[in-house]
């Protein structure tokens, strides 16, 4: 299983059943195809209740995620407009929003819409890390060069402060709590030393600390 | 009882230079596009548009882009359109950008006679920048000012000829919300439907927001 599956598959074991669920793009993406059943998605632009994406004749402009794709709404699901969908979003009725991430926070800051130079737009990105009740970042511990995404500081314009979760990697899980960042599970075969020589703050060990499922 | 149903001509004739203009839609989805294109037609320039997104690259919203028409753009992304974002760069077009949450409900305000909307969305962010924070009910919140705009240009699944208003499924999105915050309110319909054809309980805008009626 590629790290992209990975991280999507021990996200979305975050979900029970009933949850309402906003997944953003990319990894996040992946990860109604490991839900459990009953676990039923938003999306943004006007939907709770996605399916799966349309083929052919069943394509219809008016049933279509937020990357503009279309889907089949699940039975039960009803469209909102763009009001009510963010009211979902701010007033706390998503259980969990699972959200990609270029840079998090020892206290869980989170920059995942801009870098310097490159600020094209947050769209809803801010009011989903504002509102949801569980903030899972989905995101893989290094960048392509080999350096860390989890620092003492972000550098990259802020998505939101103090507001993820968790975090979830290819090669571990961690909490973020009110004393910092707790490593909670290690993927199979690695080591404490190796996680957190790619983690820039110093890592709390869980005294439950346990293997990642993969 | 006057039908709102009107002509191409009769809408052409609105759009003026510098207007700032709401157009529905998100994600080329529930775009009103017969609209814009009259927009396009016109050659009304110097346009400051209100809308979610800047649709694709001369598609959509992205049509009003392509055309050289807009000075300014409020909005919440311009990542997905490559010509926006190389105006922004060359400095030829302002971009301002909202949270998305933020953005619908200035605009909802808007429409809805409030001065603005108080959110805890953009706190410690650059969002934050130059705007009031407000305590209420002893939190802390960053005061957003509501939004009006000159013309709204709409998108409805079905329109009946008072305005009445119905809307299918994820494009409905900013048009519920749009039509309501114009001085001018322009719709257009997938499907006109006669008076009562559109059932009182299938209405979710009440005509009275709308002006005209492209069918």
């Amino acid at each position: 299983m590629d790290n992209k599956h990975i991280i999507a598959k021990r996200a979305a074991a975050f979900f029970e059943p009933g949850d309402i669920v906003n997944l953003g793009i990319g990894i996040p993406g992946l990860c109604s195809n490991y839900a459990a059943d009953g676990v039923m998605f938003h999306t943004e632009n006007g939907l709770v209740g996605v399916g799966a994406l349309a083929e052919g004749l069943q394509k219809v402009e008016s049933f279509c995620n937020a990357t503009a794709q279309e889907i089949l709404p699940v039975p039960g699901a009803s469209p909102v407009n763009t009001a009510m969908s963010f009211g979902i979003i701010r007033g706390g009725r998503l259980d969990a929003t699972v959200l990609g991430g270029l840079q998090v926070s020892r206290r869980g800051d989170l920059a995942n819409w801009a870098t310097p130079g490159r600020a094209f737009g947050m769209g809803g990105a801010m009011d989903l890390c504002n509102g949801a009740r569980r903030v899972i970042v989905a995101m893989e511990l290094c960048t392509k060069d080999g350096k860390p995404k989890i620092l003492n500081e972000c550098t990259f314009p802020l998505t939101g402060k103090a507001c993820v979760d968790y975090i979830v990697t290819e090669l571990c899980v961690i909490n973020v709590t009110p004393d910092g960042l707790e490593l909670a599970e290690i993927a199979p075969g690695r080591s404490l030393e190796e996680i957190q020589s790619m983690v820039e703050p110093k890592l709390i060990v869980s005294a439950s600390l346990k293997e990642m499922r993969v | 009882m006057k039908s709102k149903v009107t002509t191409k001509e009769a809408i052409l004739a609105c759009f003026k230079d510098g207007q700032t203009i709401g157009i529905g839609g998100q994600a080329n989805h529930g775009s009103p596009n017969r609209l814009i294109n009259l927009l396009v037609q016109s050659g009304a320039k110097d346009l400051t548009i209100v809308t979610l997104d800047s649709g694709d690259m001369d598609l959509t919203v992205g049509r009003l882009i392509h055309s050289g028409q807009v000075k300014e753009i409020i909005t919440t992304h311009i990542g997905k359109n490559p010509e926006t974002v190389a105006l922004f760069a060359a400095g030829k077009l302002k971009v301002e950008l909202n949270p998305m949450g933020s953005f619908i409900e200035r605009v909802r305000c808007g429409g809805m006679g409030l001065g603005g909307v108080l959110t805890k969305t953009g706190l410690g962010t650059v969002v934050e920048e130059n705007k009031q924070k407000i305590i209420s009910n002893g939190e802390e919140y960053l005061l957003e000012p509501a939004i009006r705009v000159d013309i709204a240009l709409t998108r409805a699944r079905r329109g009946d000829p008072m305005g009445n208003l119905a809307y299918r499924g994820t494009s409905g999105n900013s048009n519920p919300i749009l039509v309501t915050a114009g001085d001018l309110s322009i719709v257009e319909v997938d499907h006109l439907m006669e008076l009562n054809e559109l059932t009182i309980d299938e209405i979710t805008t009440p005509g009275l927001f709308v002006d005209m009626i492209l069918a």
